[in-house]
């Protein structure tokens, strides 16, 4: 067998693998527009029986149940915002996948941004402090000893 | 200035310390529920024993009443019933039942056998209802005030420990301030 050969077979199962994993077998929508906002909700929201799994992924009966209010909600003309928030009304903030900014989380978002501001803080305090010891080591009287 | 250096990475490692050691008690299959103090989220369902008899949430306004979500899949119902049955001998206040995603004859079956301590059942068959109230994990019971707030969340099988720390307190407590508002 040819090094091709198997990359071919691997990259065959990679493209088609996905087809076998899905759980809903038919399309809920013959709009492929639709369709595809029906997937990437289902993929933003929490199976909550199944914690770390999406609705997408999980066939749980609630992740059913929950798949089914999606499509009813699109069907009915609903924005994906519109769905999002009904999905938080019931089962709060935690149901997302991409939680949202509130109150109570701002300082997780916002800790990277402080994190970094104070890294270079400290940074610049130490740079301008070395900087300040080799000036006054060069101009100290043991100037070239070291 | 040396301390300082010493003592802020000390303090944030106490910390980082206690959140992590509080976090290992946690149970991530606890998810609070956004309704407690909002509105219960109305429903007009079958009754379990007879379809052409309707259960209404509004019926239930004006004094406090326990919604408990129960299927006879559920192996946590099984083992909470002798509580809810034992609560429902106190008669402190009416138990709803919100019978989820079930078999009807099954589930009257289920009460026959085990006895039931319902003042009456509601069937979500579809299972919408259950989604309206944030449902996820049967058992669940809901406590819900005179005025149709919900009030307290329940999930994991009812105990008596639970139901005379957490509800009693509340349906007292719901009961004082309604009677002082009439």
């Amino acid at each position: 067998m040819s090094r091709y050969f198997r990359a071919g077979v691997v990259a065959l199962l990679l493209a088609f693998g996905g087809q076998v994993l899905a759980i809903d077998t038919e399309a809920a929508f013959d709009d492929p527009v639709l369709q595809h906002r029906y997937e990437q909700i289902n993929r933003e929201l929490r199976c909550l029986v199944c914690q770390n799994q999406t609705i997408a992924d999980s066939n749980a009966t609630l992740a059913q149940d929950l798949r089914r209010e999606v499509r009813e909600m699109i069907t009915a003309g609903k924005t994906d915002d519109e769905i999002r928030v009904f999905m938080i009304e019931r089962y709060g903030d935690f149901v997302l996948y991409r939680p949202r900014m509130t109150a109570q989380n701002f300082l997780l978002w916002a800790a990277p941004v402080l994190l970094l501001l104070i890294a270079a803080a400290v940074l610049y305090r130490v740079i301008r402090r070395r900087g300040q010891e080799t000036d006054i080591e060069a101009e100290g009287p043991e100037a070239g000893q070291s | 200035m040396l301390k300082l250096k010493f003592i802020v990475p000390l303090l944030l490692f106490v910390a980082l310390g206690i959140f992590l050691f509080v976090g290992l008690y946690r149970d991530p299959r606890y998810v609070p529920s956004p309704l407690i103090g909002k509105p219960a989220p109305e429903f007009t369902l079958p009754s379990l024993q007879d379809a052409n008899y309707p259960v209404s949430s509004k019926e239930l306004l004006g004094q406090p009443w326990v919604l408990n979500v129960w299927g006879t899949w559920c192996g946590g119902c099984r083992q909470e019933h002798d509580t809810l049955l034992a609560i429902a001998a106190q008669r402190s206040v009416p138990l709803v039942g919100l019978n989820w995603k079930d078999d009807n004859i099954a589930a009257q079956q289920w009460l026959a056998q085990l006895g039931n301590p319902y003042a009456v059942v509601a069937e979500d068959r579809e299972g919408r209802t259950a989604i309206d109230w944030g449902v996820y994990g049967a058992p669940e019971t809901f406590l819900i005030g005179p005025d149709g707030t919900v009030l307290y969340k329940h999930i994991a099988p009812m105990t008596m420990e639970v139901w005379n720390k957490e509800f009693l307190p509340r349906i007292e407590a719901a009961r004082a301030t309604a009677g002082s508002k009439s």
